[in-house]
């Protein structure tokens, strides 16, 4: 054991905040464990070392801190977490601890929470297309492996159901390569921590899952680290075991808002709507841990979920995560009252590496132009429905009646699917099929000819 | 030397630091890492770090180097793919792997690595040498002759000069200066924050082919010349910063890629070596640099990463060569100064960015240019810098200051994008204010046609949103035929013209002349139509005319077919009116 000195000299404590003196020489993001006058202990981390004070942020809750009484050590490293493959099927909570009450875990390596970069020379592009089973996305907005796609909700909507059924359902075609999935509930209320293990369990996917839940009434400030831990937990299965690994980070509005509870109590100067300035790079330490990198086996898919507030997409948290993340799943509020489930909305979803996932050899030579002339022809249809509400559908012409019907039906019978419905790739292009065919062959202009002729259904 | 005093993430204070300057390089803590001064205050300095400072500890050492930040210029360096502090990134994987770690020292430019130096015939023993003079050459790719210039603080007289082959490091010749001799080498370093000088500058007055339409013909670029691209996510600023690093005519291009996505470097990465010069047929990665600071790397280093580029340009365009430099994107620069400001706590400005934003940007643009070289040569820098405005919104600081120097805006627009019309690039908010001195080079270099043509479709563009304004309320059936048929041209123009596709192997790239046999394709197509429709043609039989699907087709036909083509088709055009004209008079008799 190495020694460490107990300073029990703390000079303030505010919000999570808590500045030691006389402290001298504690390092940078340096972990301290903070002992209450019972015995308790609790973690904290160093934000700010000078020769004279420390300032430490406390992961968990401040009462009980007492300037007299309370005593802080540091510990001379930063924030390690245990991993191993032992931790699959396990549940923990917000700051890695073993929630669940079966054995105890070996575990085989401890890492910095925080990870490194990964090298942009060693990653590699990725190009594995993920059949989700889900048509619009595995249609018009293609996951593929390493990639992170966010899905951007609103209060209220199902993007839960979503990414249950995502990560019951997704598959790589033709390959039975180990997969896991990692789960960080951020700030999750108690029932949706509950809807997501019971999903799991029922569907068995939970042998193969490992999961960290921060709880609405945890520490606010220990959804700091949740994020981090699960994704540290996945880099050590990606690329250690050979894993492909899912990470679902549910809700990172959660998580954004934690980091400007911190900012605040850190008297920063703030940014948009409060949140720090340097949101965006930390952030950017989240996301940019999906990937595929040369000469491992492994790859992590993230797949974060963010609330926007008030359905509003240039806050500033779906607004700086659209910029790090490749491409974004719209959830629809109006497709949901319409009664489409999924409700997600082609228009505005996109997905930044779609090409490198589809065509022949990966999904189906047609598939692109497949997805160009179904947004295409859909939001044609928006623009007759907007035109219809002015005119009266009376008044519109041929044409535009046509893309109106296109319009529902596609709505219906492609972005529309069942909960436990899980459709190839194969099945999904054939219903766009089914859909573009409604439309005379002319106008199918997004899809090179040969395919035209090969697909298209003739009345 | 001195010692750390207080951490704070990326900013260290440093005792003891009396005697260095500002923007000295420091080396901070047990681990040696790279940082900068960016204040002193009596004996402290303030010091930005470039690389995580996790476990740094108040006690630690700090040694100043006594030299400001700096780059290594000489041969190697093209095809480099580097960091923000110019570590190439291949090293530092052969050092730590797939991860980056702390504290690695990496050669900017292989010391070990020969080159065949050819030295010039008229630089002998006894020339008076300059800063800038050109001592010779190296043939660094089949694209580029790097030539080998006297530093800029290097003045006299040659005691001797050799030609031969030699690393980077080995002496090629000699200079005497009042006594005092100097060895100089292919090697040079240049301090990054401050520009290199140059004789002269010039208005610039040749355009940057982008081989992009809607670029080219209604919003160009000069050689020399400053643009924006401010726009949201998913508007595809990264597309159009890489196809211009593709395409566009430029000698030698610099991308810095500062705080963007890792896939989106190993995407240039993986598709740059592949990717052949549409001139010489040589891979395009031969005439490239990549400065890749991405978003999870260290922030301070973002803006080292902005300058790193910049500099690396001037050496270039010091030897007379056409620059190009890609930066994507200035905001995550901004936004590296704005979270080093609060850690100062500087008095923030507008929306906490620090008050000194516009001078840094205004700075920063001032640096591109046409100029005469000191070495009497011309070369030029074009800066394209993308700007991500917070939400898409660009009243914002970054956006406002970076229009208030540039010259060429290219409004990249959210709706556009979501139609799947791309480059998203609104014609009616953009502009270019090189239009007006650059119309000689463009009626010289592409005829006097183009231009009237290329304001004509601006004309017609214009009317056709006008237009459209009124559709929404009226509906198109209300409008008289005159004017429904600029609807159908403007939608001609939007869909088969401004709209390009940066993944069809041809639509990806259209040489000037091929534009110029479009734009008249189409534009000989309005006139008669108006013309048909003004001799009673009903608009839905010229609506229907076959000649449209060929018009649309245009983009795709090979560069070597497009006058044959366009020639077919204005034939078609005239033939196909000739018709309907006749088919209208004879129904008019009946």
């Amino acid at each position: 054991m190495k020694f460490e000195t107990e300073y029990k000299t703390i000079e303030s404590v505010a919000g999570p905040l808590v500045i030691v003196g006389k402290v001298g020489n504690a390092g940078y993001n340096e972990i301290v464990n903070i002992r209450m006058a019972n015995g308790e202990l609790r973690l904290g981390q160093v934000l700010d070392t000078s020769e004279k004070y420390a300032v430490v942020q406390v992961f968990g809750r401040t009462d009980g801190i007492n300037i007299d009484k309370t005593s802080v050590s540091f510990l001379g490293e930063t924030f390690k977490v245990g991993v191993g493959s032992d931790m699959l099927g396990r549940i923990f909570d917000g700051q890695g601890r073993p929630l669940d009450v079966k054995a105890s875990i070996s575990y085989e390596d401890k890492r910095d929470i925080n990870g490194e970069p990964i090298n942009p020379v060693a990653r590699q592009m990725p190009s594995d297309f993920i059949e989700t089973g889900i048509s619009s996305i595995d249609g018009l907005f293609t996951l593929v492996r390493g990639q992170k796609l966010p899905i951007f909700s609103g209060s209220g909507l199902p993007h839960n159901e979503i990414a249950a059924q995502i990560t019951r359902q997704a598959s790589v075609k033709n390959q039975s390569e180990a997969f896991a999935v990692v789960f960080a509930g951020i700030g999750l209320m108690n029932d949706d921590a509950a809807y997501f293990i019971n999903e799991f369990r029922k569907t068995g996917a939970l042998s193969r899952t490992v999961a960290f839940i921060n709880l609405a009434n945890d520490a606010s400030i220990e959804r700091i680290l949740t994020p981090r831990l699960a994704l540290t937990t996945a880099e050590f299965l990606a690329y250690e075991k050979g894993m492909h690994v899912l990470v679902i980070l549910t809700d990172m509005t959660n998580y954004a808002e934690a980091l400007r509870e911190l900012s605040s109590a850190r008297e920063e100067v703030p940014g948009r709507r409060g949140y720090p300035g340097y949101m965006y790079t930390d952030l950017a330490s989240i996301y940019e841990r999906a990937g595929v990198v040369k000469g491992k086996k492994g790859s992590i898919t993230q797949l974060p979920i963010v609330t926007m507030p008030s359905d509003d997409v240039t806050h500033p948290i779906p607004d700086l995560t659209g910029y790090i993340t490749e491409g974004q799943v719209y959830v629809s509020r109006q497709l949901k009252n319409r009664g489409v489930y999924p409700p997600i909305t082609p228009l505005g979803s996109l997905s930044r590496l779609m090409n490198n996932g589809i065509g022949a050899g990966k999904t189906r030579e047609d598939h692109r132009g497949v997805a160009d002339q179904l947004y295409g022809a859909y939001a044609r249809a928006q623009d007759a429905k907007s035109l219809s509400s002015i005119v009266g559908a009376e008044a519109l012409s041929e044409s535009d009646k046509l893309y109106l019907k296109f319009g529902d039906e596609f709505e219906k019978r492609f972005l529309g699917q069942g909960f436990y419905e899980k459709r190839t790739i194969e099945e999904t292009l054939s219903i766009g099929w089914d859909l573009l065919s409604m439309l005379p062959e002319t106008e199918l202009t997004r899809v090179k000819e040969e395919y035209v002729k090969k697909y298209y259904k003739k009345k | 030397m001195g010692a750390i005093k207080r951490v704070s993430g990326p900013l260290v204070i440093a005792k003891e630091m009396l005697g260095s300057n500002m923007y000295d390089v420091v080396k901070v803590g047990n681990s040696g890492l790279i940082g900068e001064i960016i204040q002193l205050k009596g004996d402290d300095a303030v010091i930005q770090v470039y690389e995580d400072t996790t476990g740094i500890r108040p006690g630690e050492k700090v040694v100043s180097t006594g030299f400001p930040l700096s780059v290594e210029l000489g041969p190697g360096i093209l095809g480099g793919i580097y960091d923000g502090i110019q570590r190439p990134l291949s090293a530092i994987e052969k050092k730590s792997g797939t991860f980056i770690s702390k504290g690695i020292v990496v050669e900017a430019l292989d010391k070990k690595k020969k080159w065949q130096f050819v030295a010039e015939k008229e630089i002998k023993k006894g020339s008076h040498v300059k800063p800038g003079t050109i001592l010779g050459h190296v043939q660094e790719t089949d694209l580029i002759k790097h030539y080998i210039m006297v530093p800029n603080h290097v003045e006299g007289t040659i005691k001797s000069i050799k030609s031969g082959t030699f690393t980077v490091e080995d002496t090629i010749a000699e200079v005497e200066s009042k006594g005092k001799s100097t060895k100089l080498t292919m090697m040079q370093r240049r301090a990054v924050r401050i520009q290199s000088p140059s004789k002269n500058k010039f208005r610039s007055s040749e355009a940057l082919i982008t081989g992009q339409r809607v670029i080219d013909t209604l919003f160009p670029v000069a050689k020399g010349g400053t643009a924006a691209v401010p726009g949201p996510f998913g508007s595809g600023k990264t597309v159009i910063q890489q196809q211009l690093a593709k395409w566009s005519d430029a000698d030698v291009i610099v991308y810095v890629g500062c705080g963007e996505r890792g896939n989106e470097m190993t995407d240039v990465l993986t598709e740059f070596p592949q990717l052949k010069d549409p001139k010489s047929g040589k891979p395009l990665m031969e005439r490239t640099i990549l400065v890749a600071n991405t978003s999870n790397m260290p922030v301070a280093a973002r803006e080292a990463s902005i300058y790193c580029g910049i500099t690396i340009a001037e050496y270039f365009r010091d030897m007379g060569y056409n620059v190009a430099v890609m930066a994507d994107s200035t905001s995550r620069w901004a936004e590296a100064m704005r979270e080093m400001s609060a850690r100062l706590e500087e008095m923030p400005g507008e929306e906490g960015y620090p008050a000194y934003l516009p001078k840094r940007l205004a700075e920063y643009y001032e640096r591109s240019g046409k100029v005469e070289t000191l070495n009497g040569k011309v070369g030029s820098i074009t800066i394209i810098g993308a700007v991500s405005p917070a939400g898409g919104d660009i009243t914002e600081p970054v956006s406002q200051g970076t229009l208030k120097v540039v010259k060429t805006f290219w409004a990249l627009d959210k709706a556009l994008a979501d139609q799947r019309h791309f480059p998203a690039i609104n014609w009616l908010l953009s502009y270019s204010l090189y239009l007006d001195p650059l119309e000689e080079w463009y009626v010289k270099n592409v005829g006097e046609d183009f231009v009237k043509n290329r304001k004509e479709a601006m004309r017609l563009l214009q009317r056709e949103a006008e237009l459209k304004d009124i559709v929404q309320l009226v509906g198109e059936d209300a409008l008289p035929d005159s004017e429904r048929i600029i609807l159908t041209i403007g939608r001609m123009l939007r869909e088969d013209y401004l709209r390009q596709s940066a993944f069809d192997d041809i639509d990806t790239f259209t040489s000037l002349k091929k534009q110029a046999v479009m734009l008249s394709a189409m534009l000989h197509f309005a006139r008669s139509a108006s013309d048909a429709i003004a001799k009673g043609v009903p608009i839905d039989r010229v609506v229907k005319m076959s000649v449209r699907a060929e018009i649309s087709r245009m983009k795709s036909i090979k560069e070597s077919e497009a006058d044959d083509t366009g020639k077919k088709i204005n034939d078609h055009i005239n033939s196909e009116f000739i018709a309907l004209l006749k088919e209208e008079a004879q129904e008019a008799k009946e």
